[in-house]
Order: C-alpha cells, then sequence, then structure tokens
C-alpha cells in the first residue's frame, strides 16, 4: 500500500496521516461558513463550470474520473447521468439522498456537519449539467439540526447568488429545497425516495420506466448520495486523474468516509484513500480493539452487508476488492464485534431491523422476516430445533423474490451467520441456552 | 382549530412547492407540534389545506415513524434499539428509562409528559448508546446521564 503523506524523517505514525478533502475543515462544534469555504476555492469550481462549460462538458470530465455510487451500490455517477436521453422532457429534477438509515452509517452527518457549501456548490453543478430546475435533499427526522443548518445557509447561498434565477448572470436558474422525511429505513431506496417526495406512500417501484427517463411527476430525476456528489467541485478544479491518485488502491478512487463503530477504542468516521486496509481503520484509525476484546467479525458496509471474518481482516477496502472475495463494500460503515457477542443475538437484532422496517409491499420480505425473526429468536432463548438452521437458510434464498433490494440486502447477515458461525447456532442448539450468556 | 397565521404559512408553502402533495409531511408535522399529536380534526384540516382524501394522508401518516395518530407525551422519547447501540449496552438502559418513568414501551407517564418508542438507528453509532427525545440527539448514554436529561426536563415543566 502506498503511504501519501510518508516523508524521510517523519514520526513513523505520520505514515498514517492522508490527504483530507472532504473533511478537510472539520471542526469540533461548528460548520465552515460560506466565506470560508470561498477562501478555500469554495464556488470557484461553480463560477468556472457556468463560464466556461457546456452541460455535456460537465458530464464528460465527471465520467472520466469514474466515481463511484457512495450510497451502497457504487453505481458510476458519470454513466448515471449521461442515462437521460438528450431529448427527454422538462422540468428535470435533482435529488440528493441524506436518508443515510443504513445501521453504522453517519459519514452523510459529519460531512455536511463540516462543510454544507460543497454540497450547495455540487449541487448547483448537478442541474446544471442535467439542466435541473430544482434540486431536493432528503433528510432523515434524527438528522432536524442538519435540516436547519441547511435552510439557513441556503438562504446564505441564495443572497449571494448562487441560487435563484439567472445564476451569477449565467442564465441558469436553479433552487434547492430540503425535504424533510418522516422517518422510514425504505424512504433511502431510490425509487421510494422519489415517492416519499411527491407526497406518496414511499414504497419502492421497480423499473422500468428508470427515474433519468420518468422520475418525479413523471420528469427526470438523478438521485445522489451526499457522499457521491460533493466530488464534483473537487473533480472539476483537480481533474480526473489527481481524485483516481488519491486511493490506496488502483481499484479504488478518490477518498472514502469509512464510519467505524462497535467495540473499538475510538469509534468515528475517517477520511482514508479509498483501498486502504480493513486492519488499518481498525488498528490505527478507531484505535483498535477495546480493552478485553479481541475482533470476532464486522459488517463491513451497514446493516445490509455480509458478516466479514478475521480471515480478511487485511482486505483493501474499495468496490472491486470486496467483490472479489464475495462481500459488499456498501456504505463502508464497519460494526465490529468482539469475542464476547453472541452473532445469532446479533443477527437476530438486525432482522427485527428488517421485520419492522420493511415497508410492507410484497409478501416475502413481510411475511418472511418475522418468520426468520421467530426462529431465530427461539435458537437464541434455547427453543432451537436443528432442522431450524435448515429453514433459515432456505429463508436467506427465498427472500431474494422480494420486490426491492431491502430484502436481500437484509439476507446478507443471516446468510454469512450460517456460512461462517454455523457452530456457534449450533452450539445454542445443542446446549438449549445461549453460550454468551451466563 | 389551528390559527389564522399557521394557516397561511403553510398555504404559501403549498404554494411553492411542485404539487401539494409534496409537503404532505410537512404540514402533518406542524399541525403535530400544534396537537401534539396528529388528532382527526388535524387530519381533515391537513386534507383541506392540500386537497387530498384522508386516506392519502393516513396513508403516510400510519407509515412514518415520526408521525403519530395516537396521543403522545409532551416529550418523545426514541430510544435507538439498533445493532450498535444494542452491543453498547440499549437493554440496560432501557430498563433504567422503564424503571424511571414507570412506563413501558409504547405508553406515556401518566402526567402526559413522556411517551417512550424504539426506533431504528439514529445515526449516532460513534455515540452508542443514543437516544432522541423530541427529534435532539442525546449520546454516550449511562443510567447516570438519562437521569439528569430527565430531571432538567421535570424541573423545567415544573418552573413553567
Ligand atoms: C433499502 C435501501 C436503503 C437505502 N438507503 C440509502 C440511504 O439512506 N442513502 C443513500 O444514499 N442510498 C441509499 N440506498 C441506495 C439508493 O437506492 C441509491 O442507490 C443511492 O442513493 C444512489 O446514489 P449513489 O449512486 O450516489 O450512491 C438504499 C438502498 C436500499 C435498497
Ligand atoms: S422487499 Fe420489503 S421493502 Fe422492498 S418492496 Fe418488498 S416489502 Fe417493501
Ligand atoms: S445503532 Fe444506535 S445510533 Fe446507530
Amino acid at each position: 500500500m502506498k503511504n501519501w503523506c510518508q516523508k524521510d524523517g517523519q514520526k513513523p505514525n505520520e505514515k498514517y496521516h492522508y490527504p483530507q478533502i472532504l473533511l478537510k475543515n472539520r471542526k469540533p462544534d461548528r460548520i465552515l461558513t460560506l466565506e470560508e469555504y470561498r477562501l478555500d476555492d469554495g464556488y470557484a469550481a461553480l463560477e468556472d463550470t457556468l463560464k466556461n462549460l457546456k452541460p455535456k462538458e460537465i458530464t464528460q470530465k465527471i465520467d472520466e474520473a469514474g466515481i463511484r455510487g457512495r450510497g451502497g451500490a457504487g453505481f458510476p455517477l458519470g454513466k448515471k447521468w449521461l442515462s437521460i436521453p438528450d431529448d427527454a422532457p422538462f422540468p428535470r429534477y435533482f435529488v440528493v439522498n441524506c436518508d443515510e438509515m443504513e445501521p453504522g452509517t453517519f459519514k452523510d452527518r459529519v460531512l455536511l456537519h463540516t462543510n454544507p457549501h460543497n454540497l450547495i456548490e455540487a449541487m448547483i453543478i448537478a442541474g446544471y449539467a442535467i439542466s435541473a430546475r430544482k434540486g431536493f435533499i432528503f433528510v432523515r427526522p434524527s438528522y432536524e439540526t442538519l435540516s436547519q443548518i441547511l435552510e439557513r445557509e441556503l438562504e446564505i447561498a441564495r443572497q449571494e447568488g448562487y441560487l435563484g434565477e439567472n445564476i451569477l448572470g449565467s442564465g441558469f436558474s436553479f433552487d434547492i429545497v430540503v425535504h424533510r422525511s418522516g422517518g422510514r429505513y425504505i424512504c433511502g431506496e431510490a425509487t421510494a425516495l422519489l415517492n416519499a417526495i411527491q407526497g406518496k406512500r414511499p414504497n419502492p417501484k421497480q423499473p422500468p420506466p428508470y427515474p433519468t427517463t420518468r422520475g418525479m411527476w413523471d420528469k427526470p430525476t438523478v438521485t445522489n448520495n451526499v457522499e457521491t456528489i460533493v466530488w464534483v467541485p473537487h473533480v472539476l478544479r483537480h481533474g480526473a486523474r489527481w481524485y483516481k491518485s488519491l486511493a490506496a488502491t488502483r481499484t479504488g478512487e478518490g477518498t472514502k468516509l469509512y464510519c467505524v463503530s462497535g467495540k473499538v477504542n475510538n469509534p468515528g468516521c475517517f477520511e482514508l484513500p479509498m483501498g486502504t486496509r480493513l486492519s488499518e481503520i481498525i488498528d490505527v484509525h478507531a484505535g483498535g480493539m477495546i480493552e478485553g476484546s479481541e475482533f470476532k467479525a464486522c459488517i463491513p458496509g451497514g446493516a445490509s452487508t455480509r458478516f466479514l471474518t478475521r480471515k480478511y481482516y487485511d482486505v483493501e477496502m474499495d468496490f472491486d476488492s470486496f467483490r472479489m472475495v464475495g462481500h459488499r463494500l456498501g456504505t463502508a460503515a464497519i460494526i465490529v464485534f468482539d469475542h464476547k457477542t453472541c452473532l445469532v443475538d446479533a443477527t437476530l437484532n438486525l432482522m427485527e431491523f428488517f421485520a419492522r422496517e420493511s415497508c410492507g409491499w410484497c409478501t416475502p420480505c413481510r411475511e418472511g422476516l418475522p418468520y426468520i425473526c421467530e426462529l431465530l429468536r427461539k435458537i437464541e432463548n434455547g427453543d432451537g430445533k436443528a432442522e431450524f438452521v435448515g429453514i433459515l437458510k432456505e429463508m436467506s434464498k427465498f427472500l431474494w423474490n422480494s420486490y426491492c433490494a431491502f430484502a436481500p440486502g437484509a439476507m446478507s447477515s443471516l446468510e454469512s451467520l450460517i456460512t461462517y458461525f454455523e457452530d456457534e447456532i449450533f452450539e445454542h442448539i445443542w446446549e438449549k441456552k445461549c453460550p454468551f450468556k451466563v | 382549530m389551528i390559527s389564522g397565521e399557521l394557516k397561511e404559512k403553510l398555504l404559501k408553502e403549498i404554494l411553492e412547492a411542485e404539487t401539494p402533495n409534496e409537503k404532505a409531511v410537512d404540514v402533518m408535522y406542524e399541525l403535530q407540534k400544534v396537537y401534539g399529536w396528529i388528532t382527526d380534526e388535524a387530519m381533515s384540516e391537513a386534507s383541506e389545506l392540500l386537497g387530498m382524501t384522508l386516506t392519502e394522508l393516513d396513508e403516510l401518516a400510519t407509515f412514518y415513524n415520526f408521525l403519530f395518530r395516537e396521543p403522545v407525551g409532551k416529550y418523545v422519547i426514541h430510544v435507538c434499539d439498533s445493532v450498535v447501540c444494542w452491543m453498547n449496552g440499549y437493554e440496560v438502559l432501557l430498563d433504567h428509562l422503564k424503571g424511571r418513568l414507570g412506563i413501558g414501551i409504547g405508553e406515556t407517564t401518566s402526567d402526559g409528559l413522556f411517551t417512550l418508542l424504539p426506533v431504528c438507528c439514529i445515526g449516532y453509532c460513534d455515540r452508542a448508546p443514543a437516544m432522541l427525545i423530541n427529534r435532539r440527539v442525546h449520546g454516550n448514554l449511562t443510567p447516570e446521564k438519562i437521569d439528569t436529561i430527565i430531571d432538567q426536563i421535570r424541573a423545567k415543566e415544573q418552573e413553567s
């Protein structure tokens, strides 16, 4: 692995200091103001773009950089923008997904509490690139303070002429509103999200039509995650090569915000080269395991990803490296479990989360999840039978027949529990109790 | 009934939206602030303001975790029960809260001050265990910290 800041004569631990782009201006108690952001070249990319670039040229530059979606699926940003047909109707909408309800994930919160104007600038450029008229930031209820910060800063940007009619004399008009969610995990799914903003019950909607052709109010709509879109001004200023060179691996690109929580000394959100090894993230940046705890497993990308065991402790954390070892990077939110934590119980907790948050639209998910919970609860309480394991295995495949990606995501932890920790499940069954409870 | 002033404010916001439906959740949030929860009266007012049917609105009101179609206390405590808080001592905290308030999950204290509800991961896992009180976050919780928070609210309420 390359060490970006390591220079001769530096103390050894400084090799773990990396360029900070998204969290560069992180302050303990406040955001970066518009003035401060401008001193740091903020809004320079916007001014330059509106003056010198055509919408298509922006999309091209963004596409060259190969920015992959940070909302969990890793879909290339440029490709999504390009999927709007040239003759698509108007008005068009640009939506930022700040629902962030994937358990373990809090990067968008940290990012926007650091530099909201980075998002605002990025959205205006995105709006210009896809010829949108209006942008929405969809925010979950527990981030109410963030909604208020965003509304305040949007007004400041409006007064500076960055939003509204005829932005900076360019002839381009665009405005942004904060849309408060009523609070439900499924709203983060891109199509459910669009229903939510339109004031419909937020069930997902299988394509086609794709939202980029017919989205909100049947008009072309692009949705991106906060952490994806904030790269736009940086990439336009510094170029695709710079962006790619920020990564630790050839398969990675840019930096990544890794959230670490659970049994570590220093839980938090860290901006590191994409592709940084899991071991470095846990041992160095998150301060290692808490005293008396040994690493048992982690969920590396939010609750919808598989348990990852000691075997891949050194895995490089980028989308492709993960895919190659049969895992998904998801939101790169690492939840760390120690040797004293019962993973049957942890999986039960995860299944209860999914059962409660299921939108109820399709039967396999709505009925399957409570059934899985019941079986796991029996096992955890010492009332399990050997045949439950087979049923659970079958259910973990069966739920892939659901209507949206929610249920397959939910099955990740269950399937990997059975794959890697079958012994632990059987120990519960044979001993008729949870071996972790005294 | 809501004040003419609020009505005007909401109508203006509805007018600025792409379609009235876009403001459905916002309007219900505002009415919830007035009534404490979304009463039937609030529902018909929302329906009138938005031009949406009661069924369309109930489809939303019953779906979302932060809209209440049943009475709740003045302070709604949402305790995070997702996986990180769970492994960092959520159960102990919940027991403490239940004991302290004398209520179970889904119940309201007899003085109408507190309602206890479960909620999934609130995005503060770096400060687990965590909870929300009226959507404000409290993290790195311990039983002592919870006592302080509850005492403060009770004291504030006694003053007013
Ligand atoms: C159940 C479910 C929940 C999701 N929640 C979120 C979320 O909270 N935030 C987010 O950005 N993406 C979420 N996604 C992914 C979105 O569907 C979508 O892929 C993403 O917002 C696109 O943005 P990106 O391409 O910039 O990553 C979720 C997906 C599913 C299936
Ligand atoms: S899989 Fe679950 S969340 Fe997705 S549509 Fe079906 S019931 Fe709803
Ligand atoms: S699990 Fe409780 S805040 Fe994330």
